[in-house]
Parts: C-alpha cells; sequence; structure tokens
C-alpha cells in the first residue's frame, strides 16, 4: 500500500538538467521538468525554443549530452521510441509519422511491433478505443484518403491502443478547425482523468489556458518561467515566451479598396497529383489596397489554389484569372511576375529560395526582371546591390549578401523572401503561411512589411493555417474546404466560429453578401 | 516454323529471362526499401568473375555459386557503406559501382578469358522433357531456373504477407515516419541492398557457370541495366517483375526467331534489340507521370539521415 | 571512437581538397595492390604515372588523348548541374564519330576548307541527334534519363559496328571491318609538328572557356544550376524547364559528339569499330572529380589521360592487364563519393563513454 501512495505522490516523469547541442545551436540548455500522473501539462514555447528537440528526449529519439530522466521515480535511459512505446509513452507528431499507401490497421501494427498481433483481432480494438474517445476511424481505409483531422485520429488512436501512461503531442491544434480543437480537448480531459499524463505542446495560450493544468515556459533553450495558466492572463505568458523586449500584441487598422487587381472566375482545375485536391468553382476578387486572408486546413487545396494562382499549373481557360483588365490564366510565371505579380511560397528553403546559393544569387532568383539580366549575361553587381539592400531594408541578420540561404533562421531567411518580392513593387503579392514557424519579432516585421503594401495600393492574398494571424493582417476573410472556397466577408463583421465552420465545409451560415468578389 | 523450332524459343525464353528475373527480384526488393542502387551492372560482373574462377580452380558449381553471391553481397556493402554511413548521393555510388565492377571484374578475370569450364546442365526427365512445345520449358531447364520460380514465389509472399515485407514498404515510403516510431530504417535498407547484391551475384554467376559457361568481359552486356528497367516496367510489383523478364528474355533471342523465319539481318542490328525494347517499355511506363508516382516507392534514391 | 559530426555548412577547403584526397587514396590502394601481387609498388607507380609522360613524345599523347575526355566531361558538367544524368556521353561519342565519319567518306576526294567544317559539324549533329532523342524521351515521355542514355549507348555501339561491317566497310580493306581511310581535307590538323597533338585540344580548350563563361557568367546558366538544385523554385521563378533540359542535352551530346568526330578525324584518320575505350564513361567521373568545374574538369581530364596511358605502360613494362585502367577510375570515383562526406561532416575522434548506451546511434548515424 505504501508503495501505491508513494507512486501516486511521484511525478510520472521528471526531467533533470536536460541540454542538447546543435552545431551552432544549444536547442536544450539545462532543463527540469515534472509532470504528475493525470496531469495535462503545456510546454510553450516560440518556434525554435527547444520545444521540439526536448520532446524527442523523452521519445528516445534524440540523445541528450547531458542530464537525466525519470520515470515514476526512477532514472531511465530511454533507447530508442520502441523502447519509450513500451515504457508507456505516446507521441502525436506535427508532421504525422504515417504511412499513406497503407491502411490504418497496418500503420498502427508497424508501430506496435511485435505486440501487434493478428491484423483482424488488432482491427476490432482500434474500432473500439476510437469509438470510446469518441474519434471514430475506419481501420480498413488507406491513410491518404483521409483528411488531416482524420489523421491526427490515427495518430492519437496509434497511442491509446497500447497502455498509456503519458501522451505527447507535438502542436496538435495547428492542424485542425477550432470545432475540431474543442472534439481533441475533450478527448483529452478525459484521458487525463483516467490518469494518464499529457505533454501538450504549444504556443497558442489561450489553448493553453484553457486545456492546461500546469504549464513549463521555454525560451532559446531555457526554462524561462512555470506557472498555472489558469491563474496567468495570457499578456504575462506571452512576456515569459517571448522576452520583455518585444512587443507582444499590436492591432492594424482595417480598410477595404474597390478597384479590383486579382479575379478569380468559375475556376475548375483538376488536380495532376494522385494525392491532390481538386478545385472546384473557385470565385474571388483581391481589390488594390486590401489583403484577403483564406484560413483552412491542410490539404484542403491551397496548395493547388497557389499554383494556379503562380501560373505552375496553368488553366485551360486564360480568363479564369485576371489581373486588373489581362487575362492572365494561360500564362506562365515569369509573364505574370512581369505583370506585376510577387509570390511567397511556403517551402521557403526550395521554392522560396535554393538552399545551397547565396542570397546574391537568390535575390536575383525572382529579380531577374528588374533589369539584373543584359544580353543574356547576369549583371552580378546589380544582383549583389539588391541583395544589400533586402538584407539593410528588412533587418535580416546574416552574415552577408554571399551567406548560403540555409545558413539563415527560418525568421531572417523569410523576411529575405519577402523583403525581395516587395521590393519588386508588386501590385499583387500572395504569400503563402508568411509567418509560419518564425518568432513573433520577424513575424511582427513580416505583418509590418504587408500592411504597408496594403498602403501602397497593393491587392495582397494571404493564405495561412494560423487562423490568429489572419483576422489580425486580412481586411477580408474567408476559408478553403475540399477545394471551394467560402463566401467571403470584412474581418470585423466574422469571428472564429464562423471562419471554423467555413473551414469545415459549412458555408450555409453566411449572410446574403455572398462573395465577396460581388 | 516447326515445333522445333517453337520447342527451342520457348525454352531459350525463359533461360534468357532468368538472369533478369533474379537480379530484377534484388533490386526490387532494395527500391522497395527507398534504395536506387545502379550498380547491378558491376556487382554482377563481379558475380560472373569471381564465380568463374572458383568453379575453374575448385571444380565445384555449388561453391561457385555461393562465392559469386558473396561478391554481389561484398560489392553491395561498399555501395552501403558509402550512401548511408557517409550519405553519398545513391545514383553517383550506384554508378561508381558499375564502373569500379567493370573495371575490376576485367582485372582479376584477365587470366581467365575463353577458358572452358563445365557448366552447369539442364535436367532431364524421360517423357516430360520431351514433350513437343513446352517440355523443355518446363522440364528441361537447369536448377538455377526453377531456384529462380522458388525466389518469386518467397519474393511475392515476402512482399505481400510478412510483417517484415511491411516494415519493408515503410521504409521505403517515409524513412523519417518509419525512424519516428522505432522502426530500424538503417537495418531494413542494409539488408535490403545486400539481398540485392546477393541476388545481382547469384545472376553473373549464372551467366558464367550455366548460361554461356565461360568468363569474358562485360559479358552482362547490359542486363544489370535492363533489370533496371524491368523494375520500372513491373511498376515495382513482383508477378509483372516476373513477366517482363521473360518478356525481355524472349527479346533478347529474336535473332533465333528470325533465323527461323528464314530472314537475314545483320546480327549487329539484332543484337540492338534488347535495348530497344527496354526504351520503347520505358516510354510507355513512364508517360503517365501521376500514375508513376503512386506505385514507385516514395523516398527511392532519398537519403535518410537521423539526427541523434 | 570516430565519429562524424555536422558541420553546420559545407565547408569549401573540403571541396577542393577531397579529390587530392581521393587520388591520393587511389595511389596508396594501387600501391597495396602492387605489393599483394608481387610488384614493387614504388616502381609501379612511376611506371604509370611518370613515365608515359617523361618526354615530349609522352605530354603530346597526353594532349591527344586529354581533347575525347575533356569535350566529353565539360559537357557533362552542364547536365550534371541541371541534375539530368546524361550517362549517354560514350553513345554520343560514338554517334558523332559515325556521323563525321559518313560525310568524311562522302567527301573523300573532295578538297579545301570547307571540307573538314562540315565533317565537324556532322559529328557534332550526330552527338546532339543522339542526346536529342534522349532529351524527347525525358522531356515528352517523363522517362529516366540514366536508363535511357546507357541503353542507346548499347544500340549507338551495335550501329557503329554495323557501320563498319557493311555500309561504311572499305571496300578495298580485305574485308576487315574498317572503312577507308579519309581524304587530307577532312583530318585535324596538326598542331605542332612532328607529334599527334592536333586541332582537337584546341577545340576542347575553346568549349571549356565558352562553358566557363556559361555557367558562371550567363543567365541560362544560371537558370540551368537553379534548375539542378532546386526545381521547384525554378518553376516558381518561371523558369522554361523544358527548354533548358532541351539545351543542357543538347549541349553535352554536341560536345560528346564532337569528341566523336576529333578522334575519327584526328587520331585515327578512319572509322573503326574501337573509337573510344570508354572514354564517356571516364567523363563521368572527370566531371565530378572536377567539381562541375571548368578549371577542376581541365585538370581532372588530365589525370584520367594519364590513367590511359598508364594502364598501357603497365600493361607493356609491368605484364599487367590494361583492366588497370579501369580499376583504377573506378577505386577513384569511390574515393571522391567517400571523401565528400568530410564537405558537410567533420571527423571527431571521441573515447567511447563508458555509461552511454549507443543501440540506436549506430543505427543512425547515416
Amino acid at each position: 500500500m505504501t508503495l501505491l501512495t508513494q507512486t501516486l505522490s511521484l511525478p510520472r516523469l521528471t526531467l533533470r538538467g536536460i541540454s542538447k547541442q546543435y552545431p551552432g545551436c544549444l536547442a536544450n540548455d539545462d532543463i527540469h521538468l515534472d509532470i504528475a500522473p493525470a496531469e495535462i501539462h503545456a510546454l510553450l514555447g516560440e518556434n525554435g525554443a527547444g520545444k521540439s528537440t526536448l520532446m524527442k528526449v523523452i521519445y528516445g529519439l534524440v540523445k541528450p549530452d547531458s542530464g537525466e530522466l525519470l520515470w515514476d521515480g526512477l532514472p531511465i535511459e530511454v533507447k530508442d521510441p520502441a523502447h519509450a512505446r513500451k515504457m508507456g509513452i505516446g507521441m502525436v507528431f506535427q508532421h504525422f509519422s504515417l504511412f499513406e499507401t497503407l491502411t490504418v490497421t497496418e500503420n498502427i501494427a508497424l508501430a506496435l511491433g511485435d505486440d501487434a498481433g493478428e491484423l483482424e483481432a488488432l482491427a476490432t480494438k482500434i474500432r473500439t478505443v476510437s469509438e470510446r474517445y469518441g474519434m471514430a476511424i475506419n481501420p480498413d481505409r488507406e491513410i491518404h484518403t483521409l483528411s488531416v483531422g482524420e489523421r491526427q485520429r490515427v495518430e492519437i488512436v496509434r497511442c491509446l491502443v497500447q497502455n498509456i501512461k503519458l501522451l505527447i503531442l507535438d502542436e496538435p491544434t495547428s492542424v485542425l478547425t477550432p470545432q475540431e480543437v474543442e472534439t481533441l480537448f475533450v478527448t483529452l480531459r478525459q484521458l487525463a482523468e483516467e490518469g494518464c499524463s499529457i505533454l501538450f505542446i504549444s504556443h497558442k495560450l489561450n489553448e493553453v489556458k484553457a486545456l492546461c493544468h500546469k504549464a513549463t515556459v521555454l525560451r532559446a533553450g531555457k526554462v524561462s518561467g512555470e506557472c498555472i495558466p489558469a491563474e496567468e492572463d495570457t499578456t504575462s505568458m506571452a512576456k515569459l515566451m517571448v522576452g520583455d523586449d518585444t512587443p507582444v500584441s499590436t492591432t492594424y487598422p482595417k480598410k477595404l479598396g474597390s478597384s479590383p487587381l486579382l479575379t478569380i472566375t468559375a475556376l475548375d482545375l483538376p488536380s495532376d497529383d494522385p494525392f491532390g485536391v481538386h478545385l472546384r468553382n473557385i470565385n474571388l476578387t483581391v481589390n488594390a489596397g486590401e489583403i484577403v486572408g483564406i484560413a483552412g486546413v491542410a490539404g484542403n487545396g491551397q496548395e493547388e489554389l497557389l499554383a494556379s494562382l503562380s501560373g505552375e499549373h496553368l488553366c485551360r481557360d486564360g480568363k479564369t484569372i485576371r489581373f486588373a483588365e489581362t487575362e492572365v490564366g494561360k500564362l506562365p510565371p515569369d509573364k505574370r511576375r512581369q505583370w506585376g505579380l510577387a509570390f511567397v511560397p511556403e517551402e521557403r528553403l526550395g521554392r522560396g529560395a535554393v538552399p545551397e546559393m547565396s542570397l546574391t544569387e537568390n535575390a536575383l532568383l525572382t529579380g531577374y526582371l528588374t533589369g539584373m539580366v543584359s544580353k543574356g549575361m547576369v549583371a552580378w553587381n546589380k544582383a549583389e546591390a539588391f541583395a544589400d539592400d533586402i538584407i539593410q531594408q528588412y533587418k535580416v541578420k546574416a552574415a552577408g549578401r554571399n551567406a548560403q540561404a540555409d545558413s539563415l533562421s527560418g525568421g531572417n531567411l523569410q523576411k529575405f523572401i519577402i523583403g525581395r518580392e516587395i521590393m519588386q513593387n508588386p501590385k499583387i503579392l500572395i504569400a503563402a503561411h508568411p509567418t509560419w514557424g518564425v518568432d513573433i519579432g520577424a513575424a511582427t516585421a513580416i505583418h509590418k512589411a504587408l500592411i504597408q503594401l496594403r498602403d501602397q495600393g497593393a491587392a495582397i492574398l494571404v493564405v495561412s493555417e494560423d487562423i490568429d494571424e489572419l483576422f489580425l493582417i486580412s481586411d477580408r476573410i474567408g476559408a478553403i474546404c475540399d477545394g471551394a472556397l467560402s463566401p467571403f466577408k470584412p474581418t470585423p463583421e466574422s469571428s472564429i466560429q464562423e471562419l471554423g465552420r467555413m473551414m469545415a465545409g459549412d458555408f450555409s451560415q453566411s449572410t446574403s453578401e455572398g462573395s465577396a468578389s460581388q | 516454323m516447326d515445333i522445333d523450332l517453337i520447342t527451342n524459343i520457348l525454352y531459350a525464353m525463359i533461360r534468357t529471362g532468368t538472369p533478369l528475373l533474379i537480379v530484377a527480384m534484388g533490386e526490387l526488393i532494395c527500391e522497395k526499401s527507398g534504395v536506387l542502387n545502379l550498380g547491378q551492372e558491376g556487382m554482377m560482373l563481379m558475380g560472373a568473375v569471381v564465380g568463374f574462377i572458383v568453379t575453374l580452380l575448385s571444380g565445384s558449381l555449388l561453391l561457385g555459386f555461393l562465392l559469386a553471391m558473396v561478391a554481389g553481397v561484398l560489392m553491395s556493402l561498399i555501395f552501403g557503406l558509402i550512401t548511408m554511413e557517409l550519405s553519398a548521393n545513391q545514383v553517383a555510388t550506384g554508378l561508381a559501382l558499375t564502373i569500379f565492377g567493370t573495371g575490376l571484374s576485367a582485372f582479376v578475370g584477365s587470366d581467365f578469358v575463353g577458358k572452358p569450364i563445365a557448366g552447369l546442365d539442364p535436367i532431364h526427365i524421360p517423357v516430360l522433357t520431351d514433350l513437343p512445345i513446352i517440355g523443355r520449358m518446363l522440364f528441361g531447364q537447369d536448377l538455377v531456373v526453377y531456384l529462380s520460380f522458388l525466389l518469386f514465389a518467397a519474393v511475392y509472399w515476402f512482399i505481400n504477407y510478412s510483417r517484415p515485407g511491411l516494415v519493408l514498404k515503410a521504409v521505403g515510403e517515409n524513412p523519417h515516419a518509419a525512424n519516428a516510431i522505432g522502426l530500424p530504417v538503417m537495418r531494413t535498407r542494409y539488408l535490403a541492398i545486400i539481398f540485392g547484391g546477393a541476388m545481382a551475384g547469384l545472376a553473373g554467376g549464372y551467366l558464367s557457370l550455366a548460361y554461356t559457361p565461360l568468363w569474358a568481359e562485360n559479358m552482362t552486356a547490359g542486363r544489370g541495366w535492363i533489370a533496371l528497367a524491368l523494375v520500372v516496367f513491373a511498376s515495382w510489383k513482383v508477378e509483372r517483375v516476373l513477366l517482363g523478364a521473360w518478356l525481355f528474355g524472349l527479346a533478347s533471342i529474336l535473332h533465333l526467331v528470325f533465323q527461323g523465319l528464314g530472314f537475314s539481318v545483320s546480327p549487329n542490328l539484332l543484337a540492338m534489340l534488347p535495348y530497344l525494347a527496354t526504351i520503347v517499355v520505358l516510354v510507355i511506363l513512364s508517360s503517365n507521370q501521376s500514375r508513376s508516382r503512386l506505385v514507385a516507392p516514395m523516398s527511392l534514391g532519398n537519403p535518410f539521415y537521423a539526427k541523434s | 571512437m570516430i565519429k562524424l559530426e555536422p558541420r553546420g555548412e559545407r565547408s569549401t577547403t573540403m571541396a577542393y581538397l577531397s579529390p587530392l584526397l581521393a587520388a591520393f587514396l587511389t595511389m596508396l590502394t594501387g600501391a597495396i595492390l602492387f605489393t599483394v601481387l608481387g610488384i614493387d609498388p614504388v616502381d609501379a607507380l612511376i611506371t604509370i604515372l611518370y613515365v608515359p609522360i617523361s618526354d615530349t613524345h609522352g605530354i603530346a599523347e597526353l594532349c591527344v588523348k586529354t581533347a575525347p575526355i575533356l569535350l566529353c566531361a565539360i559537357g557533362l558538367s552542364v547536365v550534371f548541374k541541371a541534375k539530368i544524368w546524361n550517362i549517354g556521353a560514350e553513345g554520343q561519342l560514338l554517334m558523332g564519330g559515325l556521323f563525321g565519319s559518313f560525310i568524311a567518306l562522302q567527301l573523300i576526294e573532295a578538297e579545301g576548307f570547307w571540307v573538314l567544317p562540315l565533317v565537324l559539324i556532322a559529328g557534332v549533329i550526330g552527338g546532339m541527334f543522339w542526346a536529342g532523342i534522349a532529351a524527347i524521351l525525358k522531356v515528352r515521355f517523363n522517362t529516366n534519363e540514366i536508363l535511357t542514355t546507357i541503353m542507346m549507348n548499347y544500340i549507338a555501339l551495335n550501329i557503329l559496328l554495323w557501320a563498319v561491317h557493311g555500309p561504311l566497310k572499305d571496300p578495298e580493306g580485305y574485308n576487315f571491318p574498317e572503312s577507308a581511310l579519309f581524304g587530307d581535307a577532312s583530318l585535324l590538323p596538326i598542331l605542332i609538328e612532328g607529334t599527334r597533338v592536333n586541332f582537337g585540344i584546341a577545340l576542347a580548350l575553346l568549349a571549356v572557356v565558352a562553358v566557363w563563361v556559361l555557367m558562371s557568367r550567363s543567365f541560362y546558366g544560371f537558370q540551368i544550376k537553379v534548375m539542378g538544385m532546386d526545381a521547384g523554385a525554378a518553376r516558381l521563378s518561371g523558369f522554361k524547364e523544358k527548354r533548358l533540359t532541351y539545351f543542357a542535352l543538347l549541349l553535352s551530346g554536341g560536345l560528346a559528339g564532337l569528341a566523336g568526330v576529333g578522334e575519327v578525324t584526328g587520331p585515327i584518320g578512319q572509322l573503326i569499330p574501337q573509337i573510344s575505350p570508354g572514354y564517356g564513361y571516364a567523363a563521368i567521373i572527370v566531371a565530378f572529380l572536377g567539381r562541375l568545374h571548368p578549371v577542376g574538369i581541365l585538370f581532372a581530364s588530365l589525370l584520367m589521360a594519364l590513367l590511359y596511358m598508364g594502364g598501357e605502360m603497365a600493361q607493356i613494362s609491368l605484364g599487367l592487364p590494361l583492366a588497370l585502367t579501369g580499376l583504377f577510375q573506378g577505386m577513384l570515383l569511390f574515393y571522391l563519393l567517400a571523401c565528400d562526406v568530410l564537405i558537410a561532416f567533420r571527423i571527431r575522434l571521441k573515447p567511447k563513454k563508458a555509461k552511454t548506451l549507443q543501440p540506436l546511434a549506430t543505427e543512425t548515424q547515416g
């Protein structure tokens, strides 16, 4: 009996002085952390604060340079993920660790190893467990037929079919609609009540406040504070995350334009990719001097829509996409750029910038239409000057214009790319997930640059999975779901709940004003 | 065309397709794990020369075949070490393996060119083997041909029904996810590479010990490359590799058919046919881009490096 | 315990040192091999690497052998930059030789300054034609160029054999598979009297300079590099992927074709079955060894030509098989690929920690 009470009072997991050094970056610096049984514990921090490294340490994917882990009070070395699983640790990855061409059952069987047993028995178990926690999934479906939300369910159920004591979730809400987030929280609370510890990794303060019992905040690899989220306000937690000198909240005045610069009319576009989404009857207008935001869960046609706008995927009918009065649907990317389009893709290394090329070369990459090439020869001095200008005006931290793109941090590279596009004075700017994975300082700088460009009269279209960001910078807002666009309305007239419904494909509740293009 | 000719063509088709089938099975497993080893030709040549020399010196065909496989495995291990431990580019390393194997096999085999050995004989079952048309094709082959049938069945079962086969496919599709859930990515890929090496060695040994029992420089004549094309042709499906290997076997012996039909065509032009057929098949199979994306192992050719 | 540790960024020093290290390791392995074979390693290495070029005649021969390798390799450097794996320089070289020979044989009696350019252009067209087929197959049908170019090497060889055994055979040649000797007007002029050094090496050096300008100064070259490093970025920036693919393949095919016609109109003087002892394949190694950079390729070509001569010398004076050249070529490429790991990683000697259990570490160091 004493042993049992002792076990109950002990933390399930204790981290003592965990440190991990990567070349050029101390990812974890002397981290201490306790998680009790039945506790939902938040690990808060900005991108790059060291959250991912720490949870990989717990899951046995990364070996710490120093420090120790205690499991139920006893020191232990987690050898590898299989060992972690045996101990009762389950993990839901941000980028799912699922195999597209295999079925749900096969995926789960792979993770269970020799414990999987017969596939049919496992399928039955999957059905039972998933229904019990309100996350029904069909075990026979292949992963590539599932939506992102359903894939996350598979990841969670994969942890639940075994005896689980600690569930780690890495930014689980970033791929969900607000309504799906609510459902997930219900499941997590139910799990915690049954005694499972949960480590919830996030940078979204309101979610942490709504769900977690305790929080540990990381900044630049160190623990910057601990708190009980329910007793704090979001500003104080934000200060712990970003430090005192970074402004944590800003608002921008909203504006509406009236002269259309980008018009999409009845765009139907089947995808070439077997796993892709077909675009269905897309209608949208973006006016000069406004920012239009498109929300949506990943994989609902954002990539396809963006590719049709950039010119990577040409339309069959030129009229479906127009820049002002020019029909561009059948024009290739360089012709669209010539007209005045700038484009910030989602992948900043690869597409946005060539990783192994210098910043000068990457400046030339899209800047070549601004007089850097004459008679087929590159005027390298002009490209260098352009790169220097970008670095200076957008405060890009880099070892100079000769630095390789992949040597920059995500935030600095994104500032460089945004700067490169904006400094070409575009009439239309399309940006995909402009602040994905960057720190708050860089995000604020990027938002300000976009607002400034808007005020100069450009039409801006932003596609993002971050609803908070869209509400912050968009003048009009809507959602994409399964290749179709919801009606758009001025941002102040919309709400997170309404947008969430639209992200889930329920466009019916909208008011009579209809598509913003009218 | 008389009956005898048809009988002989069918017999030769299977026989000629056998080394292709064996090496393609090895490459299929290798590619299923996400590793593209372009060194098949080099591994086959090493298998051929080692098998030949060993048999010539020891008089034992069995020992010859075994050491041919060992030679293939050793070659594949060089590839494995360079691509996996040193994360070198798979395409360049595979090419290097072929160039190296071509040079090394010619070097060690230079004293053995044109020497005769007693090769592996076809079996003869009274009555059955003498059946018209299918007799020699089905009942008059040598043991390795029958072994290749077994190999096919084993690989078919392994990929479609076994748990290690599931792991193999998972590793080939997404090695990072596989690593994240604790699957042994490196071990799986090593084993796949080694299996590929063993099969290439065996196929090479078959050429120098059974098909044309002698050693000549470059005697594989591009079969390793054709096998690579065969895997694409088969859309990474085991049963289609079998079909493809025999079809290519037929393409390689078309000169027999032409002779039988009484055409006189330059032997040099006829010798082009298997290569030409390979290109034609590749064109037909590859032209549908989205389809080939669906069937090829998704991580094929991509190195895997886990930070630890 | 030896441990590889990521450097964080690529080391330019190692990028230059790695080929030298690879050459050194190849020599070292060669020395060990000779010792095992009972040959004095120093003597053998001198025979292979020094004796062939120890006199002016040798240096002249080095130039003769360098020309075709350099032409093929400099062309390959462009396609490889675009990450197009043209393994078909050998076949393109053979087709260049065949096309050139065909024209040269038509003009066997002709005289005039126009004959040679015509023959050379025919050779270039032959190489471009052969590479162009691979380009069409890649662009239009999405066919893997590694496999098609390899297959086309075998096809080209067979077409060449058919030609010398059939239509292009010298009717007065006692049935040998050889064409008639070309007319003087079709032959490349000798640059240095008394040697075999011909205009081919000048053409090759010209090609090196042209490719250098193309890749470092022109926007076309920049686009090719971007396409190779990051096809997504190239597409998004509006670079014409198909046009660049055609351009790169035709350029490398044309240069390989020039190498082929340069052989038949230069040192050989007629069409024979053995135009090339694998120059097209050797050029692949040269391109990598030279880091795809014109200067590097120039030096690597000289080394490769020397290896060919050294192999012949070893056969004559040491009684070693001619295949020695191929063996050294393969080793060189292997060592290069292995040494290249040092560009992105550094070697750390670490005392093995007694306490740490690292069952995964051995599996995950990739």
